[in-house]
């Protein structure tokens, strides 16, 4: 049964509210922010309101309750993407999750034998590709920069996809680690990570995948992908913000040094040194996210409940619709795959003589909110030689009439700036 | 609709035919600005006659890429600037200045300093574009300064 985004719409208190002189709210921005389903709201207060606590100490009951709501949602959490709670660290967000990794990497120098794997130098490669967003980007330029090793990366063809040709080649024996996304967040292209994985496997490369765009919008299973370190964001899936998670492979989580130290991460401290606690914990330094991590576990829920097939194929239905209903407008050009083949819900594009700014403003004016700018991945705008896009993205609230919206205010601006 | 109060035809006008568009030489000092959040640019020379802020603004000429505000920004700026010393330009900046950050607050413009520039009222009320009007007016000031030697 295909779900009813209309009947959706209502369980999210926002998206009620009208803008700008009173029009109805057309948001179509949840790649870069999703709304909250009032069920993730009420999660959050009634954590705080019956049994907030600080959690993993103290013999009092509601640190007990406390901690059965955080690691209940672990156990959620983790099931929701095919993985086990003690694979499951809670972060800030995906780049964090993403720099956790980069910075153990670094740590990894000075690290016991274990740590081996993650070691990496001169002579070493890391390759990514040229549609990642910046935080799966810059971690590892700077990672470059701090250990003599090679940044390197798959280019893009003029379809949005990844060019694929230098497969062998590009990833070597060389080859330390991979990072590359599971959807582009403005091409919208999903890239085959499993095969990328098995290349990466063959030459004893690790592999990190950023599947902030991928886990809200569908089935993801992260044994089945073949890699071994995964991160999302809980606000990009009905979840609050200040959430965000990286799954590992048990083994390699039990053999990474940690990246931010202190409090809740320690197993034994003596003025001389310490020792750390087994994963997850040894990468939770500090008191956790408790309230988010309890809010993303009821959004999770929320999900499931829809069911993610459903949500995907809903987004499928949507995508395939914008993509049809903008590339119809004549100077409308679709920046990413014009299909919805391997292909997710966030559609950019430019519009012919309008500054995707100047687009975004007249879409406002008709309470149609989108993302303008270059969506923090800059070298995706110098790859296509365009300053920036518009970028429209869905969710399991949007319906067909809001993507009737977004055409009608494109022909809009466009007869504004009377270039149509 | 709100959006004819934000782009004031003298606005439009500018982002059709912008003044002074184009790298020229000489030109003593040279600025490169981004907006880090939408990846609009502008490339911007100053070319001075005579010595410190008494100087005559003889020249500004760049080569930005940017939305209609930021590029209208940029022909109004040149415009308003060539011609003054630098000293009365600095002040009409700073007029400029506080109209965008006056966040559509009724501050009333004074025209006889900002001339087209007031054009830009409308946008004060938009927090985002604001950095879009000014783009142009920190690289002209940025510009200047190392022209005047006055920068790092």
């Amino acid at each position: 049964m295909t779900l009813l985004p209309e009947e959706i719409k209502k369980d999210f208190p926002l998206l009620q509210r009208t803008v700008r002189g009173g029009r109805p709210l057309i948001y179509l921005d949840s790649g870069a922010t999703s709304q909250k389903p009032r069920a993730v709201l009420d999660a959050e207060r009634e954590f705080y309101e019956r049994h907030n606590a600080a959690v993993h100490r103290g013999a009092h009951l509601l640190a007990e309750e406390a901690t059965d709501a955080f690691e209940g949602a672990r156990t959620r959490i983790a099931t929701f993407v095919g993985a086990v709670p003690g694979e499951i660290v809670f972060t800030k967000n995906a780049t964090e999750g993403i720099n956790l990794v980069a910075y153990a990497m670094s740590n990894a120098a000075t690290a016991g034998p274990e740590a081996e794997r993650f070691r990496v130098g001169p002579g070493d490669e890391i390759v990514v590709t040229e549609m990642e967003h910046h935080a799966n980007l810059v971690p590892w330029q700077q990672l470059c920069q701090r250990t003599g090793a090679t940044l390197r990366w798959f280019g893009l063809t003029d379809d949005g996809r990844l060019d694929l040709d230098g497969l062998d080649e590009l990833v070597n024996e060389r080859t330390r680690l991979v990072a590359l996304t599971h959807q582009s967040n403005v091409l919208g292209t999903v890239p085959p990570v499993e095969l990328i994985a098995r290349r990466a496997r063959e030459v004893g490369a690790l592999v990190i995948v950023d599947a902030a765009q991928s886990v809200p919008h569908m089935p993801v299973d992260v044994t089945a992908l073949g890699v071994d370190f995964l991160v999302f964001s809980g606000h990009k899936m009905l979840g609050p913000t200040g959430v965000g998670v990286l799954w590992g492979r048990r083994e390699l989580l039990e053999a990474m040094p940690p990246f931010i130290t202190g409090g809740s991460m320690i197993e034994v401290v003596r003025m001389e040194g310490s020792t750390f606690m087994p994963p997850p914990q040894r990468f939770e330094a500090g008191s956790p996210n408790v309230a988010q991590v309890v809010g993303l576990g009821a959004a999770v829920d929320y999900l499931s409940e829809i069911g993610m097939d459903r949500v995907h194929d809903h987004e499928l239905d949507l995508t395939g619709y914008a993509l049809e209903r903008l590339s119809d407008i004549a100077g409308v050009r679709i920046i990413g795959p014009g299909t919805t083949e391997a292909r997710g819900g966030a559609v950019s594009f430019t519009v012919d003589d309008i500054h995707p700014h100047d687009v975004g403003q007249v879409l406002d004016e008709l309470g149609v909110e989108v993302r303008v700018g270059h969506h923090c991945a800059w070298p995706i705008c110098r790859r296509y030689s365009i300053p920036a896009t518009t970028r429209a993205s869905f969710y399991v609230h949007n319906t067909l009439a809001d993507i009737d919206a977004l055409a009608d205010g494109v022909r809009q601006a466009q007869k504004f700036f009377g270039t149509a | 609709m709100q959006l004819e109060a934000m782009y004031q035809e003298v606005i439009l006008d500018h982002y059709r035919n912008p003044l002074n568009k184009g790298l020229r030489e000489p030109f003593e000092g040279e600025a490169h600005h981004v907006n880090p959040t939408c990846g609009d640019e502008v490339t911007l020379r100053v070319h001075l006659e005579g010595e410190g802020r008494d100087a005559t603004v003889a020249d500004v000429s760049y080569d930005a890429m940017g939305c209609s505000i930021s590029q209208a920004s940029a022909s109004v700026m040149s415009d308003l600037v060539i011609g003054k010393s630098v000293k009365e330009a600095m002040e009409v900046g700073d007029e400029f200045l506080a109209l965008m950050q006056s966040r559509g607050q009724d501050v009333e413009p004074n025209e006889d300093v900002l001339e087209d520039a007031v054009a830009f009222a409308g946008v004060s009320k938009y927090p985002a574009r604001i950095k879009c009007a000014l783009l142009a007016w920190m690289a002209w000031k940025d510009a200047t300064a190392r022209a005047l030697g006055e920068a790092s």
